[in-house]
């Protein structure tokens, strides 16, 4: 332990803590006193700065007019379908590219590293035309060589071959297009590659199969590392903007970050921010809690991820 | 590539359990990737019904286009803010925390969750506290500088709105990175300097920062990234990429007028032109984590 007496840097060190913290604090601080506030305080200017007692009459109203025990249950399945169908897609994935052999796997593995270079954010039509219709393809194919004129002619009378289903307005919509992921494959890869390798001999010639040294040996051994995704991933899953945005049309589907938009008050309404605000508290509760009580796997996800 | 010297024999399992990441990304990711690559070249008619093979007058147009230069021009402004504001933020704060003897715990507690909070809903409790009518900061600025606070209508406002939305959320993650590779540091080094004689400015500028770059370059890259994409959501919750269209950086350009304005061909080009940009971060990238490798072993 190094022994230097700095007081006065010391001081510094404190006080800019102490700032930095009220300074992050401050936007949730602000929201937390207008969320107990009545309208007319909160439209005060400037708005009191000490709480008043309507806050739970303030997030009962913002749960009735936001919608938002339907939305926050739809971010909840969202959320919870994104990291268990990250996390299983990934271990195998994982699995297959380090513990078999076989023609394909090194293009498997540039297959699934490139995806990290296709961010939702620069194919949004085309995926958006993709969700809406899972069959496009496959439609497309049909129509270039003239299938539906063949089988309606070998059926004898006019039908017409319609292939469609749609992802719109779905969980499996929300859910399966942000299920595949480069980085936790990649973790998963980093993983399985530092555990010794006796481990699979031994498996293999105590007869375990395959699948039994996967969910008796590497999964168990992975506990941590799944343990981790799973706060980094549930926080990603539930603060999830654009996909939504663009997959869902119904009020009834859509997520609670994105319904949230609904309670902001326009200028020509009243200024109810102290409903928009109780709502904003309902809304960022769930992620916020499991960083704060998950902190240090999230820590170590968040590190171990990007490595 | 590498593998497990002892591996299992079964060719089918090795495809069937590695098969559902290849039909996730066949479906979502590269059909779609080439479908916008192939809308690029093209040029539909307004009903949607032909389409014509136009080569690059997409791309050729777009950079004729003065409202994409301008949104490229924004975009460039608004990253490079929020990277100076959440980074030199973070690293501050970080280095700080590193320093105090006492609640390191309870700092980092009250430092990480704002990385919690949706970039869309940072953006809402922001446009509370600037909101031009309510917003106490409005009220602030307007007292002490006199200065008529609207970012509802001024651009410089809104972008100044947007910038802090989006470093607000971003400033946790840093901090969570600059810490770990501050604790990384060997104390040692940091002892013998001081022993030298070296103040702990200077120490942290000649030792500590230059060590820190590995993070730095990791962290600026991963800002850039936030900002050019993720921060999609404060703009569309909170300014719509206005007023006049001050605020409209690239990522919420393509969403407009491919999504809403139906301009596919014009869209796709910008999509392919922001394609590119991530295949470049991401070289750039990996060949700086090469270097990184060949340093140490």
């Amino acid at each position: 332990m190094m022994v230097e007496k700095t007081p006065k840097l010391d001081l510094f060190t404190y006080i800019s803590l102490i700032i930095g913290i009220i300074v992050v604090g401050f936007p949730i601080f602000y929201a937390i006193i207008a969320a107990t506030l009545p309208l007319d305080e909160v439209s005060k200017v400037p708005m009191p700065l000490i709480p008043g007692d309507q806050f739970f009459d303030n997030i009962k109203e913002a749960w009735v007019k936001g919608n938002l025990g339907t939305l926050l249950f739809n971010s909840f399945v969202m959320a919870s379908g994104i990291t268990i169908g990250k996390i299983i897609v990934s271990l195998f994935g994982a699995f297959s590219i380090v513990y078999f052999e076989y023609r394909f796997r090194a293009l498997v593995f540039a297959t699934v590293f490139c995806t990290l270079m296709l961010p939702v954010e620069v194919r949004i039509v085309p995926t958006y035309e993709m969700a809406a219709n899972l069959f496009g393809p496959l439609q497309g194919l049909f129509d270039a060589l003239g299938l539906n004129s063949i089988i309606s002619w070998f059926a004898g009378h006019d039908i017409e071959v319609n292939l469609e289903l749609s992802l719109l307005d779905s969980y499996a919509g929300l859910i399966l297009p942000l299920t595949a992921s480069a980085t936790c494959t990649f973790l998963f890869r980093q993983f399985f590659l530092t555990i010794p390798e006796e481990l699979c001999e031994a498996a293999k010639m105590d007869g375990a199969s395959p699948m039994t040294f996967f969910w008796k040996i590497l999964v168990p051994l992975s506990k941590t590392n799944i343990a981790a995704l799973v706060v980094i991933e549930f926080v990603y899953g539930w603060n999830q903007y654009l996909w939504p945005l663009l997959i869902t049309t119904s009020a009834d589907m859509t997520t609670a970050v994105i319904g949230l938009q609904h309670l902001i008050p326009s200028p020509e309404d009243p200024p109810t921010w102290n409903i928009a605000m109780a709502g904003a508290l309902l809304v960022v509760m769930p992620p916020v809690l499991v960083v704060l009580f998950m902190q240090r796997w999230f820590v170590k996800g968040l590190v171990e991820r990007e490595k | 590539m590498l593998r497990k010297r002892s591996y299992f024999k079964s060719k089918t399992l090795a495809y069937f359990l590695v098969m559902p990441q290849i039909l996730i990304t066949a479906t979502f990711f590269y059909w779609p990737a080439i479908r916008g690559l192939v809308a690029s070249f093209m040029r539909s008619d307004p009903f949607g019904l032909r389409s014509t093979f136009v080569w690059f007058d997409n791309y050729i147009n777009l950079f004729k286009d003065p409202l994409y230069l301008k949104s490229i021009v924004i975009t460039l402004v608004f990253s490079g803010s929020v990277a100076l504001l959440s980074i030199s933020a973070g690293l501050f704060l970080a280095s700080m925390a590193n320093r105090a003897l006492k609640f390191t715990a309870l700092t980092r507690t009250l430092l990480i969750w704002p990385y919690a909070i949706a970039p869309a809903i940072s953006g809402i409790l922001w446009l509370f506290l600037l909101h031009p009518s309510y917003g106490v900061v409005a009220i602030w600025v307007n007292r002490v500088f006199g200065l008529e606070w609207n970012p509802l209508l001024d651009s410089r406002h809104a972008m100044l709105m947007v910038v802090l939305a989006s470093s607000w959320k971003n400033i946790s993650y840093n901090f969570v990175f600059f810490m770990a590779g501050l604790q990384a540091i060997p104390k040692s080094l940091i002892e013998a300097a001081a022993m030298d004689g070296a103040s702990p400015f200077r120490r942290f500028w000649t030792i500590t920062f230059p060590l820190l770059s590995p993070t730095m370059f990791f962290v600026t890259v991963m800002t850039i990234i936030f900002s050019f994409f993720e921060s999609f959501g404060v703009i569309h919750a909170v300014t719509q990429g206005g007023p006049g269209g001050s605020t409209n950086i690239l990522v919420y350009k393509v969403y407009q007028d491919g999504f809403i304005g139906l301009n596919l061909g014009s869209s796709s080009a910008q999509s392919v032109v922001l394609m590119l940009l991530i295949v470049f971060i991401t070289i750039l990238q990996f060949k700086f984590v090469e270097r990184k490798v060949q340093y140490t072993g």
